[in-house]
């Protein structure tokens, strides 16, 4: 492996100074990291390099309906990544709360969030995960729920730790959470990560800052919220979640 | 006295800086500059609209977490009509994918777009996955590409759209690499007329076209789509506006 840190750094010095340079001059700001962004390798060869296809809002197309998931789909205990084993799982124990939202700031009701990540020492529970960090056989790292009426959701989990990947030499991954989420629409289709405040490895991750736009790279990151911590039990961390693309709603309001 | 406020001076300080990265990230190659507060209070810039929280890859180690067993078997067993359809997903190289995770969506043969909940059931009494329930249609499917990247669902014909859109089962794609999923369409070809007439495909090169139409293959009844992330043949990707 010959690609070092430096390499990265200088690649994203570039890369953010192109982007700076496009903002003085007019351009608009980037919401979402561009696909083709070569300090992380992997998607060196998985970006379409044709400019995708415009397709306009028509309330017919199947787009702007989602799929549905209901009680069926979901236990209990789902959201409690905690309590799935009968042991307590190594780490520092966390809730995270927050509201997923319509970017009208309308609440999404009744619609699937997804999660998984790490264990307390920087390993998933996947077969292909390397990295000689324990196994923590109390902790598998996967969760889902239903938002509520007002858009809101609720995990109990434990902080999940760092973690090397092969990206470059002495690459390291803040610790993160990932989150799968679906809107009203199918074009409402997200997966993100989530990120803890002052996390010292922010600036060296190439995969945080493909995320160009300070302001929206920082949506990214929880807020501790000491009303959310509960006594002798748990530190709360605060994440709202926006939803882009079309809804049906937005058409019928005559948007 | 003077002890209490100054630790009541002390907390509102540290609340302050809890919101934003704080002091932490200082001397990094490049520190990160806080612009806003994170989490709790998402930005409203212009016209009330709220900021969207930025995608990010799925990263390699989804596999244990979004799979779910019959993700892929969207028709109840038995069902008359049903097709099966598949393909690889390859990168720029003409490699094969093999950890990527397709998502597939679609009307019902008479074209309702309502769906069913169960995709993903769950059993209640070990928290694992119970399968779908062999009577609904819920229209929703998701696979992991195998070693090979191979993709395959049982599925049922979608139905129309009004016209003068023809039929078709939207996909979204995920990949490790692919910091944004991406959106595209599989349309069938019985259906040369209404596609003719269909405004997306309309609009394309016609090499493009094909792209977004599955080949009848290797059997009646199984239909081929391959997803090409990249280069020759590159699959046509949509965005929604
Ligand atoms: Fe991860």
């Amino acid at each position: 492996m010959s690609l070092t840190q430096s390499d990265i750094d200088h690649e994203l010095t570039h890369i953010r100074e192109s982007y700076d340079k496009a903002r003085t001059e007019g351009a608009p700001a980037a919401d979402h990291p561009s696909r083709d962004f070569a300090p992380y390798r992997s998607s060196v060869l998985r970006h379409p390099k044709q400019p995708l296809v415009a397709v306009h809002g028509d309330p017919e197309t199947v787009e702007l309906h989602t799929p549905v998931f209901g009680h069926t789909d979901i236990t209990e205990i789902d959201n409690d990544l905690t309590s799935q084993h009968r042991g307590e799982p190594l780490g520092e124990r966390i809730t995270v709360s927050g509201r997923l939202l319509d970017s009208r700031g309308r609440p999404v009701r009744g619609q699937l969030i997804e999660l998984w990540q790490a264990n307390a020492s920087g390993r998933y529970a996947h077969l292909r995960d390397q990295h000689p960090a324990p196994l923590d056989p109390n902790f598998t790292g996967v969760g889902r729920t239903l938002t509520g009426d007002d858009g809101s959701y609720h995990f109990t989990t434990i902080k999940p730790g760092a973690y090397p990947w092969r990206n470059h030499e002495n690459a390291w991954r803040p610790a993160h959470i990932h989150f799968s989420v679906f809107g009203t629409a199918f074009t409402q289709r997200l997966i993100t990560q989530m990120y803890f405040p002052g996390d010292p490895l922010f600036a060296y991750d190439p995969i945080l800052q493909s995320v160009t736009e300070p302001a929206a790279r920082q949506r990214l990151v929880a807020a501790y919220d000491h009303e959310l911590s509960r006594p002798e039990w748990s530190l709360g961390y605060r994440w709202d979640i926006v939803l882009d693309g079309p809804s049906a709603t937005w058409i019928e309001e005559g948007r | 006295m003077t002890e209490r406020l100054a630790s009541a001076q002390g907390a509102a300080t540290a609340r302050g800086l809890a919101s934003t990265e704080g002091p932490a990230t200082a001397g990094g190659p490049a520190a990160e500059r806080p612009a806003t507060a994170g989490g709790p209070a998402a930005e409203r810039p212009a016209a009330g609209r709220l900021a969207p929280t930025p995608s990010h890859t799925v990263g390699p180690f989804y596999g244990y977490a979004l799979p779910f067993p019959d993700g892929g078997e969207m028709a109840p067993a038995g069902h008359p009509g049903a097709i099966t359809l598949h393909g690889h997903v390859y990168d720029g190289e003409g490699t094969p994918v093999p950890d990527a995770l397709v998502e597939l969506w679609q009307a019902g043969p008479e074209g309702s777009l309502a769906g069913a909940g169960g995709s993903m059931r769950r059993d209640p009494v070990t928290g694992g996955y119970l399968g779908r329930n062999g009577v609904d249609f819920t229209g929703f499917g998701r696979i992991a590409t195998d070693a090979d990247g191979h993709w395959a669902a049982r599925t049922l014909p979608p139905g129309g759209p009004a016209a003068p859109t023809a039929p078709y089962i939207s996909v979204c794609v995920h990949a490790r690499g692919l910091l944004h999923h991406l959106f595209t369409r599989v349309y069938f070809p019985e259906n040369a007329e209404a596609n003719a007439a269909d405004p997306l495909l309309a609009a394309l090169d016609p090499a493009r076209r094909e792209t977004l139409v599955a080949t009848a293959a290797p059997r009646p009844g199984t239909y081929r789509f391959d997803i090409r992330l990249q280069g020759e043949g590159e699959t046509v990707f949509l965005e929604f506006r």
